[in-house]
């Protein structure tokens, strides 16, 4: 088996006094895509979203116990934040292009990153697109503000803004809640294409993507891992009653 | 039924009385602008913008009052933008929620009440004698840029709250740091509503008198100011002036300064709402 | 050299960072610089003028060769003009703001909170000079007794100046009242009126209160509609028909003068501007203490 990305052990996280995660061990394997899936407020937002400690953000919260992304722990005091979210890009709930053209939501995060050669951009802005598989709809007009396209195109922009900068894992937190069934064809499609590059982990409340995009699977419960294997084996034969309860669909 | 139809009687009555409200104020402004105009209209002429002050009505002019006022007006504006600006991206954006935060807070809210004679106090106490600038145009600027502080600092702290989480959160997934997310990102999506709120903090410091006359500013000015220490008048002050003169020929020219004065307050107060407007339509979240 | 630019980058941020703060701290400093220049001169002024003297002696009269230095008539000048205005603000104030909270239409409201605002962004030099021209005389055909410096003119003309703030608060306050109360009241067959002054009002008092408070502190500040219409007199009355001088007003009136720097006379303008900055200080503090606690429980 190969070398996990993420190692984690005994993970807790709190929004101040209330605790949402309590207690989480849990592999994520290399090159492979992992689904994270259970009823809402089960925690597996807040448990994606401290992988690149985007949670950071919010005030009062806190994360303890062993997250080690590469053998390194990434709450510990001398990481690089702005490091760490460049090689583990994120893809949120909605859609969240910059208030810019096309063509500068992609060269904003290249230039932050320290890329100002105009040819390398223009470059890389034509590869990533292509990558998320929106170049031949927008190749005429990366001028165009990317707020004016649709909700699928705005996503797959997100993607591509996140591809440009080469991470090594992509988080994907419900990329596909807000889109509609043909919008989600295309980024399941291309989910599954991403994989044969990168360690993907995906939060789902949607069953049948998760079956249909992931290798592993997680079932998270009021803040606890309830059960993770292969997704076949959790879809299939759950060993835990509550994981098949849920996956049967008594609650949700 | 009857008890009814009173209620319905009261509920009218009050409806009138509200439009009845709101109309004094605005037919207040109406009357008000229309006094100002028929007092000060015949006085407007070029030779009142290119005239200095002078001991005859019919000769006297504001030149060193508007030189004035846009001299103080650039130095306030250069002081007063950066450090407001600055101030109010601090605490919207950097700042966590701790006591110190807390206290800078209640602080900025009483500075925005404190009277505009004691800002003043502070100029004359601070910048003419302590610091010796005397009063120049720098003491005069100085001592605006403090007043109209507070007030950037707040409208640039709701312009900055009103740009979506979302944008940061992006941001920063894409290994922004918290400097060029807000350069890059969160200054232009609030940059509108930014610039609304300075021009009404600036237009405020047009029509500002009490605090320039309490550090000295010189009421009768026949020269033009040259560089930062000299001393200056403004429009308000020149106004303020002729107001207090017993001769009635200088109401008239209080009241043509008063056009000229109430002029660039309406444009300015104009210009903030329609950008505001402009940018309340340009961004849908 | 990526490493190198990561670490410049660091540096950059944390300058910046600092930079920023320094800006946030300037306004500390300032307060810290009004107390401090208005204590320093204030405690120079004191060690001639006995604080109860200052607190009870009824003339105010430094110019003069028999000197007096009671703030009582300043004060009674304040608080008549004071007064005026907020007799005419507060309850055209409330009505226009119930009324555009709970009667107009949406764009009614639009409309109408701007031009309001215009009326608040007039300089109060133009007030001023509305009050001594338009509004005394005008007056004076009704009250032929009135002085061409009054306190009745300039307070109520500083009252409508201040109807934009009392409006524009209260609404505010009024609006953040949750829909789910009106809509009780509405469903059990309540008018507009029944529902805006025994549901909202009610809901909203602590804001509106404050908005009064902050008012009343502005019209306490307030100078330059004084300086100019209620006259130059200290007098200890509450009469509104002839002159009085403000607080405010004498700061201006000894500013156009050449008082010599650091004579009694200098001094008493910072004494002065110590009382109506403690005066204005705690009413700011009571209305952001009220106006937190409506919104924490609203928010």
């Amino acid at each position: 088996m190969q070398n996990p990305t993420f190692e984690i052990k005994a993970m807790r996280a709190s929004y101040g006094a209330k605790e949402v995660l309590k207690g989480i061990d849990i592999n994520i394997l290399s090159n492979s895509v992992t689904a994270i899936i259970g009823p809402s407020g089960c925690g597996k937002s807040t448990f994606i979203r401290s992988l690149n400690r985007i949670n950071d953000l919010i005030p009062n919260f806190h994360a303890s116990g062993d997250i080690l992304y590469r053998g390194e722990d990434i709450y510990s005091g001398d990481v690089d934040v702005v490091d760490l979210r460049r090689r583990i890009g994120m893809v949120f709930q909605k859609p969240n292009p910059f208030p810019k053209s096309i063509y500068d939501n992609i060269a904003y995060v290249l230039r932050v990153h320290g890329f100002d050669m105009r040819e390398m951009i223009d470059e890389i802005v034509e590869k990533s697109l292509r990558k998320a598989a929106l170049w031949d709809e927008v190749k005429d007009n990366l001028k165009q503000n990317a707020l004016t396209l649709s909700g699928g195109q705005q996503q797959r922009l997100c993607i591509a803004r996140t591809l440009a900068i080469e991470p090594e894992v992509l988080l994907f937190d419900e990329p596909c809640s807000a889109l509609d069934p043909i919008s989600t064809a295309k980024v399941e499609e291309l989910i599954h294409q991403l994989k044969q590059n990168y360690t993907i982990v995906i939060v789902t409340h949607n069953m049948q993507q998760a079956a249909r995009v992931s290798d592993h699977s997680a079932f998270f419960l009021m803040g606890e891992l309830i059960e993770f294997g292969k997704t076949q084996d959790i879809f299939t034969k759950p060993v835990d009653a509550r994981t098949e309860a849920y996956i049967t669909g008594r609650f949700g | 039924m009857n008890r009814k139809s009173r209620n319905k009687r009261l509920d009218k009555g009050f409806s009138i009385l509200g439009i009845a409200s709101i109309a004094f104020g605005l037919i207040v402004l109406l009357v008000l602008i229309i006094d100002v105009f028929l007092d000060g209209s015949a006085r407007l002429s070029w030779s009142f913008f290119t005239s200095f002050p002078s001991r005859k009505p019919e000769l006297a002019g504001i030149l060193s009052a508007w030189v004035g006022t846009v001299w103080i007006m650039a130095i306030t504006a250069l002081i007063a933008l950066p450090l407001g600006i600055g101030a109010g991206i601090y605490l919207e954006e950097y700042a966590g929620k701790n006591r110190l935060t807390d206290f800078i807070e209640i602080n900025i809210a009483n500075l925005a009440g404190v009277p505009s004679v004691i800002y003043g106090l502070l100029g004359l106490g601070l910048f003419v004698r302590y610091f010796n600038l005397d009063r120049s145009i720098l003491a005069g600027g100085l001592t605006l840029a403090l007043l109209i502080l507070p007030v950037i600092i707040l409208s640039t702290r709701e312009a900055l709250r009103a740009v979506p989480f979302s944008i940061r959160e992006a941001s920063y997934a894409s290994g922004a740091t918290r400097w060029q997310t807000v350069r890059y990102q969160v200054i232009p999506a609030a940059f509108g509503s930014i610039m609304t709120g300075v021009i009404l903090a600036m237009s405020r410091a047009v029509g500002e008198t009490a605090p320039l006359i309490t550090i000295g500013a010189l009421t009768y000015i026949a020269f033009l100011p040259q560089g930062l220490s000299d001393p200056f008048t403004v429009l308000p002050i020149q106004i303020f002036n002729w107001v207090s003169r017993p001769q009635k020929g200088f109401f008239a020219n209080a009241a043509a300064g008063i056009i000229v004065l109430l002029g660039l307050t309406l444009i300015m107060n104009a210009a903030a709402i329609l950008l505001r407007h402009h940018y309340q339509k340009k961004i849908r979240w | 050299m990526l490493l190198k630019r990561r670490v410049l980058l660091k540096i950059k941020e944390t300058l910046i960072e600092r930079l920023l703060f320094f800006c946030s701290l300037l306004s500390v400093f300032t307060t810290l610089g009004i107390i401090l220049v208005l204590s320093f001169e204030t405690f120079e002024f004191f060690k001639e003028v006995p604080v109860l003297k200052f607190l009870t002696d009824t003339q105010w009269t430094p110019l003069f060769i028999n000197k007096h230095f009671g703030i009582l008539p300043l004060l009674s000048g304040t608080f008549l003009t004071t007064l005026i205005a907020m007799l005419v603000a507060m309850p055209v104030g409330l009505v226009g703001a119930v009324y555009l909270s709970e009667y107009s239409s949406l764009k009614v409201r639009n409309i109408v909170k701007p031009l309001l605002e215009i009326l608040a962004a007039v300089p109060t030099v133009v007030y001023g000079y509305f009050a001594l021209l338009f509004l005394t005389p005008l007056l004076k055909k009704i009250i032929p007794s009135l002085s061409g410096f009054n306190a009745l003119s300039s307070g109520m003309v500083m009252g409508i100046m201040i109807i934009p703030l009392i409006v524009s608060l209260s609404e505010d306050a009024m609006r953040a009242v949750p829909m789910g109360l009106r809509e009780g009241a509405y469903a059990v067959g309540s008018n507009r009126l029944q529902v805006s002054f025994r549901i909202v009002l009610p809901a909203a008092l602590s804001g509106i209160i404050a908005a009064f408070i902050l008012a009343v502190s502005r019209a306490i500040g307030e100078t330059m509609i004084v300086a100019i219409a209620a006259g130059q007199q200290p007098k200890l009355t509450l009469n509104p028909l002839v002159p009085v001088e403000t607080i405010t007003a004498y700061i201006v009136q000894i500013s156009l003068g050449d008082t010599p720097h650091g004579t009694l006379e200098y001094r008493t303008i910072f004494a002065c501007g110590m009382s109506l900055f403690i005066l204005t200080f705690i009413l700011n503090m009571l209305s952001f203490k009220l106006k937190r606690r409506f919104q924490e429980v609203y928010e």
